[in-house]
Parts: structure tokens; C-alpha cells; sequence
């Protein structure tokens, strides 16, 4: 049994309630909610970094990174598909090809959504960049592609999400502190890591990341010292996308019914908003951003219900740039860290 | 007259033939689907109807949110149109459709565009309740009557909208219906009731749980489109209920009964009439087979004739309010075969309607609300959801 506290009575909700701060649910579910929101913040990560190392480099906000991250999941899918899985029941299948199938899935997602990147940046923004077009162009250039992207899946695929295969029951493993931890959060949590570490050796530790972070602080220079300034770009597009398919596969795996035309939205604008809470251009406040939104929102969620969840996730946004303008960690890609 | 509808229901009880789904011969307690009325209209008339040619549209979610619910109705407004133009020559309808995507932000463009077409004199929807909402007032103000299969939010009606008809029982009616349903039939005594952030949602959870009293022990709300329930799921669980009632839409229920059966939350899953598709059996997977639905539409299982038609024109069985989209097209038809050729004629007939359907009896008061309604509920076996009981 519950207690609902009513704490205030300075706010009054719509519907003539006041809001209520259900404190023994917050207690109650604090582990269960910090290892879910983990787990789903480490999904918002590998998509903030996308948008991070983009607009560490151009300047631009890719707003049809999102769209990158949902031809990802409609790779998943398709994969799945094709392997002979069909909606209904989830099978049971040995860890053997269970890892081969998720592998599969995960090669060919990442290989869409990076294909997918890579297009739209050959498409949409190099032929603007030739041209010497201003930053707003490109902005709603982004825009525009986005829903270039979503359309071409809804008159492809319509606009029913595809109906949810997965190959993986959501099974608790081990309990901290009473918090449950399913096997799907074990997989994401540790590969999202993973491959944030690898995202983070590559470009401060090898040659194409050094050009990177060149091109990021001053493309000019970099140009004049023998950087190739589009194959960057490319790079950094295909990296991005790259991030975005793995994503879209944990996504998958956890919620089966993610491929729909419009499902990136959402994500897109939250993995965004953990982007610039970390300090966007910078991958490791990608990284800290994003788990910080997911845990948050489950908090909020929580203490003051459902309704709530997404007030408490740009509440938070909005104090921390008040306090600190470039986000938790700061612009970092385009400083000189030497 | 109603006595007439109420001896049908009753005489359908006797005749157990279940031509329209062959796998449920083995439930026990499920109640036989009631018969198409004989004297049901019928959109094909007599043939001999002459009129200018006009049009009647539809207009609600054909490829937005919650695509399937808009799609059921509309192939049962296009089986109505197309069995009446080939019967009479002398009189082509045409159907224009309109594509709100279901959200109320899109609908109100929509329908300015719809009344702003002078040859539409009538239209089939809208079939969400904030949509209805948001865009009620501009079918009033032009005078275009509307016919909503499935719009079942009480508080449209009380608008003064002269141009609004419900085709189907509201929330005051499903709500409680709801609630005797799940603790009688289902015998529940903890139920969390959870609802979406819609029109539609929020009014029917206010009524199922004003309805379960003190039996309704634990609530919370997600947000359209949310696809992660964590926290919800959560909760859910550490109360331990005996149902779960989710009053909202399909698209989000599945991903949440899926995320409640996977952290071993043992409820059953009860949902309305926006869950009731086949589109949430397939995306629930294995947390579907735990699902029961309440809702204000009519099993289709014994109108043979309409399920046969509407197979073969659409490739698809019947879904929910497919029957009552195509009951309301052949109402607006028959006003037109009855000499009706503007706007204010065909809202003066449907006003004055009053026979019978297939599936049921269509009257409405003055605030377009049917006299009588009913309730059934529905559950899933083998993977698609079948006639449960009536909620008398």
C-alpha cells in the first residue's frame, strides 16, 4: 500500500488536482528505476552521440539523426524478419543463436543507418556546403530531410508500426539492492559502453579522429594542413550512424514495436536534449548526458506520475544550462585539448 | 421497437452457429453473437434511387497514429458506398476521404477543408474523441453532419453541437460496464487503472474508476506515444493487482502489456475499445494471450452476408466498429435516395431517423446520443480476439 503524500498546495494542475509527490513509490522503486533508466539512457547516448560528433564538426544539428536511428530499427526488423521469426510467441533459443541473430542484426543495422547517413550527407548538406549556403539553410535543410526520410518509410511500410518480433524474453538475472536487472539491460548497458569507449579511443587516439577533432576546431587550418575536410565529414556522418543502428537495435530489443516511421521522434529529441545537457560537441557528456536523462525521467516519473515524466526530463535541461550555459561537461570536441 | 431489437438478441442465443470465426467452439462461457436483424437497412435500397451526383466523406486516421482503428471503419463506409452505387445507377455517391491522422492538432485543417467543399454533404467520423473535440464546432458552424462510428468521449455531446450523431454507446456506459465486467466476471479486488493522456483516455478512466470505487487501489498516466513503461511497470507491480485497466489507444498498450508480463506482473490486462485490434494482439506477443477488451461495438460474427462483402472488398475479416461505420454510411445513403441533396436536408433526416441496423436500433435525441447501446466484451484465443459476453 501506498501513502500519497500532498506535500504543496502552490500548484494546481489542470485538472484541478493538485500535484501529488508520491514519495513511498520513489523509495520503493529508487533501484528498479535507476537500473531501467540506465539501461534506456545508454540508448539515448549512443543516439546523442550522433548528434554530438556532427555538430562538433559542422556546427550543424543533424535534426534527421533520428530518422538514421529508425532505419535502424526497421533493419533490425527486417533481419528478424528474414531469419524466419514472426510476431507472436518469443521463441526460445540457445545462447549460441541467439548471439549469432543479434549479431546479424547488429551488423546490418549499423551498416543501414550508416549507409543512411552517409546518403543524407551526400544528398542534403555537401551539395548546401558547395555552395557556401548559411547555417539557417542547413538547419532546416535537416529539417526538411527528416521528413524526407519518415515518408519514404510510411509509403513504403505505412503507417502501422511493424508488429513486434523479438527473439529475447526480458528476464530478470540478479537483483542490486532489490532493483531487478534483466538480461536485455545487461546486453545494452555493456555493449553501449563499449561502444562509446570505442567511439571515444577513435577519435582521440587514431589518425581519422585526430582530423576529426582538426576539422572541429578550425576547418580552414585543417584544410591548409592536409586534411581532407569532406572525407571528415563523411567520417564523422558514418560514425554517427554507425552508433545510431546499435542503438536501434538495444531499442528493438527492448521494445519490439519501435519500427514506425515516426517512432525516432521522441527518442531523437530526447538523445538531443542529453546531448546538449552533457555539453554538445562533447562525447563523453554524450555519454553522462544521456544516462542522466534516462535515470531522471524514471525519477520524475515516479515521485510525480507518469504525466510528468517529460516536464522533469527539460526541467532539469533548462536549470543546468541556467547554471552552466555549455552543459555538465562543456564544449569540448572544438577546444584545443592538446 | 426496441423490444423487437431485444427479442433478436434474445433469439440469437439459441442459434449457436459460428460461421464468422471457426476456433471458438471451446470456451464455455461465451455468449452467441447477436443476428443481423432481418429488417436491417440495407445500403443497396431498391435500386430505383435517382439523384445529382453528390458526395459523403470520411474523415479520420487512415495512415496516422493508431492507423487500424480509422481503416476498420473506412472499409466498412466503402463496402456501404460501393454496394449502394453499383445497385443504383441513377444515383453514384461519391467518397472522399480525409486523413486526420487521429490527433487534434491535424483535424481541425482537415475539416475546414471538408466543409469548405460544397458537394459533401454529409461525413462518416471522426472516430477519436479529441479530434471530435478539437473540430466539432466547424461541422456546427457550416451545418455538415457528422457521424462518428466511434467517438465515445460523454462530454461531445453536451457541446449543443446540432450536427453531432453518435453511432454507439459513450463512456458512461463502457466505463461501468467496465468495471462490472472486471469485478464480476474477471473477480477482481485490486485494479490499477492507467490512462493515456487523450480525450478519450482520461474521460474513460474517470468513469471506470469512479465506477470500481475503492477496488480501483492503484492509478498513473503515460503520455501518447511513450514506448518505455519502466516506471510504470513498476509500479504496477509492487501494488500486485488483479487486473490492469489500460484506457487509451493500441499503440501504446502493447509495449506496456508486453513490459508488464515480462516483469512477471500475473494481472490480466483489460483494455477498451481503442486496444480492441488485431494490430495490439500481434505487437503484445506473449503478454496478448492475457487480454480481455470491453467494447460498445457488436460482435459481426453472425452478419455473414456483411462479413463476406467486406472480405472480399477489403481482404481483411471485419474489425471493431467496421459493422456500425458501415450502418452509419448506409443511414447518410438513404437519406440521399430519399431526395435529401444539400446539407440542412440530410441533417434533418438523420435527425429524424428512426430504424433499424445491423447493429442495432438508430434514434437519437436531441443531443444526438442513442437510446440504447450495449456492451460487450471480448477476449483473445489463439492469437485473435474473439466474443467474450454482453454487460447487461
Amino acid at each position: 500500500m501506498s501513502i500519497t503524500h500532498d506535500l504543496s498546495s502552490l500548484v494546481l494542475t489542470q485538472g484541478g488536482e493538485w500535484i501529488k509527490f508520491d514519495v513511498d513509490s520513489f523509495v520503493q522503486q529508487f533501484w528498479n528505476n535507476t537500473i531501467e533508466g540506465l539501461s534506456y539512457g545508454s540508448i539515448y547516448a549512443l543516439v546523442a552521440l550522433g548528434y554530438t560528433l556532427v555538430y562538433g564538426v559542422l556546427k550543424l544539428i543533424n535534426f534527421a539523426h533520428s530518422e538514421v536511428f529508425v532505419y535502424g530499427c526497421y533493419a533490425t526488423w527486417f533481419v528478424f524478419y528474414g531469419l524466419g521469426f514472426r510476431p507472436g510467441a518469443t521463441p526460445s533459443l540457445g545462447v549460441g543463436e541467439l548471439v549469432l541473430y543479434l549479431g546479424l542484426a547488429l551488423i546490418a543495422a549499423m551498416a543501414v543507418s550508416g549507409g543512411t547517413a552517409v546518403v543524407l550527407e551526400r544528398v542534403a548538406y555537401r551539395p548546401l556546403r558547395k555552395r557556401g549556403a548559411p547555417k539557417l539553410v542547413f538547419l532546416i535543410t535537416a529539417i526538411g530531410a527528416s521528413f524526407v526520410l519518415q515518408q519514404i518509410l510510411f509509403i513504403w511500410r505505412g503507417g502501422n508500426p511493424e508488429q513486434s518480433i523479438r527473439l529475447l524474453r526480458n528476464e530478470e538475472q540478479f537483483q542490486i539492492f532489490g532493483g531487478s536487472v534483466t538480461n536485455i539491460t545487461i546486453i545494452t548497458v555493456v555493449a553501449s559502453i563499449l561502444l562509446m569507449v570505442g567511439a571515444d579511443m577513435f577519435v582521440n587516439r587514431t589518425k581519422f579522429g585526430r582530423g576529426i577533432r582538426a576539422v572541429a576546431q578550425d576547418p580552414d587550418t585543417a584544410t591548409l594542413m592536409g586534411v581532407n575536410k569532406e572525407r571528415v565529414i563523411t567520417l564523422t556522418f558514418l560514425i554517427g550512424g554507425l552508433l545510431a543502428g546499435a542503438a536501434a537495435l538495444f531499442y528493438m530489443m527492448k521494445i519490439p514495436q519501435g519500427a514506425a516511421y515516426q517512432g525516432g521522434f521522441i527518442l531523437g529529441i530526447k538523445a538531443f536534449t542529453a546531448a546538449v545537457l552533457g555539453g554538445i560537441g562533447n562525447l563523453r557528456g554524450a555519454l553522462l548526458g544521456g544516462l542522466v536523462l534516462g535515470v531522471v525521467e524514471n525519477y520524475g516519473q515516479s515521485l510525480f506520475g507518469g504525466e510528468w515524466r517529460d516536464v522533469v526530463a527539460f526541467v532539469l535541461l533548462v536549470l543546468i544550462l541556467m547554471v552552466r550555459p555549455t552543459g555538465i561537461l562543456g564544449e569540448s570536441l572544438g577546444k584545443a585539448r592538446v | 421497437m426496441l423490444a423487437a431489437v431485444g427479442a433478436l438478441s434474445l433469439g440469437a442465443c439459441a442459434a449457436r452457429n459460428d460461421s464468422g470465426s471457426g476456433n471458438n467452439a471451446s470456451s464455455q462461457s461465451q455468449a452467441a453473437a447477436p443476428q443481423a436483424a432481418a429488417d436491417a437497412a440495407d445500403p443497396a435500397g431498391d435500386g430505383k434511387a435517382q439523384c445529382a451526383p453528390t458526395s459523403i466523406a470520411y474523415a479520420g486516421t487512415i495512415n496516422g497514429a493508431n492507423a487500424a482503428l480509422g481503416q476498420n471503419i473506412l472499409y466498412g463506409v466503402q463496402l456501404a458506398v460501393d454496394q449502394h452505387n453499383k445497385a443504383n445507377p441513377g444515383c453514384q455517391v461519391k467518397l472522399e476521404k480525409f486523413d486526420t491522422e487521429g490527433t487534434p492538432d491535424k483535424a481541425p485543417g482537415i475539416v475546414t477543408q471538408i466543409v469548405n467543399t460544397p458537394s459533401i454533404i454529409g461525413v462518416v467520423g471522426l472516430p477519436f474523441s479529441g479530434e471530435s473535440k478539437a473540430a466539432g464546432n466547424i461541422f456546427n458552424s457550416a451545418g455538415l453532419v457528422t457521424v462518428t462510428p466511434s467517438a465515445t468521449n460523454p462530454s461531445l455531446s453536451q457541446n449543443g453541437w446540432k450536427t453531432f450523431f453518435r453511432g454507439l454507446g459513450n463512456d458512461n456506459t463502457q466505463g461501468p460496464a467496465a468495471a462490472k465486467f472486471i469485478t464480476g466476471e474477471l473477480k477482481a479486488s485490486k485494479v490499477c487503472v492507467i490512462q493515456d493522456d487523450s480525450e478519450y483516455g482520461t474521460g474513460l478512466a474517470a468513469a471506470t474508476i469512479q465506477a470500481l470505487g475503492d477496488k480501483a487501489t492503484c492509478q498513473d498516466k503515460v503520455k501518447t506515444k511513450q514506448t518505455e513503461f519502466s516506471a510504470v511497470v513498476n509500479k504496477v507491480k509492487s501494488e500486485n493487482p488483479d487486473v490492469v485497466f489500460y484506457s487509451g489507444y493500441y499503440q501504446e498498450a502493447a509495449p506496456f502489456a508486453q513490459q508488464l508480463g515480462d516483469a512477471g506482473v500475473k494481472a490480466k490486462f483489460v483494455g477498451p475499445d481503442g486496444v480492441k485490434d488485431d494490430e495490439f494482439v500481434k505487437s503484445a506477443g506473449d503478454a496478448a494471450a492475457n487480454a480481455y477488451f470491453t467494447c460498445p461495438c457488436v460482435p459481426a460474427d453472425q452478419f455473414t452476408k456483411f462479413s463476406e462483402a467486406y472480405k472480399a472488398s477489403s481482404g481483411k475479416d471485419p474489425g471493431t466498429y467496421s459493422p456500425e461505420g458501415y450502418d452509419l454510411t448506409t443511414i447518410l445513403l438513404k437519406g440521399i435516395d430519399a431526395g435529401k441533396k444539400d446539407r440542412a436536408g440530410l441533417l434533418d433526416w438523420v435527425k429524424n431517423y428512426d430504424g433499424q441496423g445491423l447493429t442495432k436500433h438508430f434514434k437519437w435525441d436531441d443531443k444526438g446520443e442513442l437510446a440504447k447501446t450495449t456492451i460487450w466484451t471480448y477476449k483473445v484465443e489463439n492469437g485473435k480476439i474473439v466474443r467474450n459476453t454482453e454487460i447487461k
